[in-house]
């Protein structure tokens, strides 16, 4: 095999080639080295570590011949989001004001996925503090899809906040990448970039070391090229830990023995509040070819109401800014990261004012101001408190339909294909908001939500289905959604330009 | 709810990020935007539901109150702005 084909294996196709003694780690690491060093264009690795790489590999090829147990990704070579503190590499959460601060620490996650064998590439781009749908707030500029629109070179966005991650797996930069998911943030970049990516369980991993955004809502996963990936990739990371109080003591199910293919008897609900007016025809006729797919596989469909639906971004955009700006609180200028020069005279208050203003990019600005006003006094009740209310009530409609026995609900991922990079920078930021409208109540439920690539636009970009799963039964979620791929048939790849 | 400049400048100062004055129309404007879509949480009926605090029903993780970790004073400093004899230095706080 040539080894400029090895970075675009996919993880269970790589595992299975180490195992056998067809490839080392040390090569398929070099090809993925490669493949970054020639994708500058697409902005995904902002961070590139490679010599942690190769000596991981090296690590990884000895603990492969030494035993035949070795761990499921022993030898993988991943992208890490920026999100991640990583110990002794640049974690920035791609803002600048965490300019130079290198962790003398390791989330759990990463730490996990290290533990499971798995060889670092380097750090991805995001948008700032996981603000953004389009990887536009980045302090590194926007990372850049390696899909194209036929016939037309216009940049387009790998949607956002996972833009990075999202870029460097269809690109074939890396076998899988980390993400997280705060209200969509792994499953809208999947579907605009044509591959896989799960938000587990609120819980379900640990959220220890990852730069906090909104803590109630936040969730790493992973993001790769086919489910079988996903499921090998998230039982790595996800598991207890005393290090987070959140993070759910259950032992982790064998998610890829999960993966029998037999769904039937199955029962898929379809949410007509998903119906959106002036919803592209495009993406209605894949969610109706979708469960055509499912009812194939013999899952029963059918139709459900979750009535709450459209109250789900107004509450989201209460709730996650006010603990933003409760989080965000902690970048004053003293302990880590940028702190702004000062003026003779001003003191300690001018040193916090400037040096937030000058660290931080106008969305996060105005996603704390928001929160920090919803969350002042005399508006705590009306704006805070409400939401959390109506938060319980979209909860509340997911457990009715799953108490009424349907096992997994299927909704489009987005409500279009890919944008162009700089396409919405006149719109206002609620329009950039509605990215999220189809993502956001699962993170608001603390549910499983997957987002699979289904089908192609008349652009030939592509476009995601999400299936919604009940808690804790990611291993049932992803055996349906290998179900759908195995239907779906999807097997476009961008054809190189960068 | 229309937020004018003098409370987008309150609200900027509360959350310690400093808006120039030419910025603050601006601001007020993008913010009334944003209230006004939050505020179709008006329409639900919220009567005797109590507001979430956490989405799964566990009762969050309890360990023995000891020490686990400490004595990394240079590790934690390491990242400061600035740093000297031990600690974080910042401008003069009490006259």
């Amino acid at each position: 095999m040539m080894t400029d084909a090895l970075n675009t294996l996919t993880i269970h196709e790589a595992r299975d080639k180490l195992r056998a003694g067809e490839i080392t780690a040390a090569e398929l690491t070099e090809a993925c080295l490669s493949a970054i060093e020639a994708a500058g264009a697409l902005n995904a690795f902002v961070h590139p570590t490679p010599e942690i790489a190769r000596a991981q590999a090296k690590a990884a090829d000895e603990r492969l011949r030494a035993s035949e147990e070795a761990p499921a990704l022993t030898g993988i070579p991943l992208g890490i989001k920026d999100l991640f503190c990583t110990k002794g590499v640049p974690s920035q959460a791609a803002s600048a004001i965490l300019d130079g601060f290198r962790p003398g620490y390791e989330s759990t996650v990463t730490q996990n996925l290290w533990d499971a064998g798995a060889v670092m590439l380097g750090k991805l781009n995001m948008d700032e503090f996981a603000m953004g749908s389009s990887n536009e707030t980045s302090t590194y500029g926007p990372a850049v899809s390696p899909w194209r629109r036929a016939g037309d070179d216009t940049p387009l966005s790998p949607g956002g906040s996972s833009g990075g991650s999202a870029a460097a797996v269809a690109a074939g930069l890396c076998l899988g990448a980390t993400g997280t998911d705060t209200g969509g943030s792994i499953r809208q970049p999947a579907a605009f970039t044509g591959i896989t990516g799960i938000k587990p369980t609120y819980g379900r991993c640990s959220r220890w070391g990852i730069i906090a955004f909104a803590s109630s809502l936040d969730q790493a996963g992973p993001m790769t090229r086919d489910v079988r990936d996903a499921a090998i990739m998230l039982a790595a990371m996800c598991g207890p830990d005393d290090k987070d109080s959140t993070c759910a003591d259950l032992p982790v199910p064998d998610f890829e023995a999960a993966l029998t293919g037999d769904i039937r008897g199955k029962k898929i609900g379809i949410p007509r509040e998903y119906r959106l007016d002036g919803m592209p025809e495009e993406i209605e006729n894949l969610w109706q070819q979708g469960a055509e797919m499912l009812r194939d596989a013999g899952a029963e469909i059918v139709d459900i109401s979750l009535p709450h639906t459209k109250y789900a971004l107004p509450a989201y955009y209460v709730i996650a800014p006010a603990e933003a700006s409760s989080n965000l609180a902690r970048y004053d200028g003293v302990r880590y990261g940028h702190r702004a020069r000062l003026e003779a005279g001003e003191g300690i208050v001018e040193m916090y004012e400037k040096t937030r203003a000058e660290g931080f990019g106008d969305e996060v600005q105005r996603r704390v101001m928001v929160g920090t006003y919803v969350l002042s006094a005399g508006f705590y009740d009306a704006y805070y408190n409400r939401a959390r209310r109506v938060r319980a009530l979209i909860k509340r409609d997911f457990e009715q339909v799953f108490a009424e026995g349907v096992e997994a609900i299927l909704t489009p991922a987005t409500p279009s294909a890919a944008f162009g990079i700089g396409e919405m920078a006149d719109a206002d930021p609620v329009k950039m908001y509605l990215n999220d409208v189809f993502t956001v109540t699962v993170n608001l439920a603390g549910l499983p939500g997957i987002s699979l690539p289904a089908g192609l636009d008349a652009q030939g970009l592509p476009l995601g289905l999400q299936l919604i799963g009940r808690p804790w039964e990611e291993g049932d979620l992803l055996n349906i959604a290998q179900a759908l791929e195995t239907r779906a048939a999807f097997v476009a790849r961008p054809a190189k330009w960068w | 709810m229309s937020i004018d400049t003098e409370t987008a400048r309150k609200v900027a100062h509360l959350a310690r990020i400093r808006v120039e004055e030419e910025r603050l129309p601006g601001l007020a404007q993008e913010f009334s935007a944003i209230l006004g879509f939050i505020e179709e949480l008006n329409e639900v009926d919220v009567k005797g539901v109590e507001p979430m605090v956490s989405v799964s029903p566990m009762r969050l993780k309890r360990r023995k109150d000891v020490v686990t970790d400490g004595n990394r004073q240079e590790e934690i400093l390491a990242n400061a702005p600035d740093a000297r004899e031990g600690f974080f230095a910042v401008p003069k706080v009490v006259e």
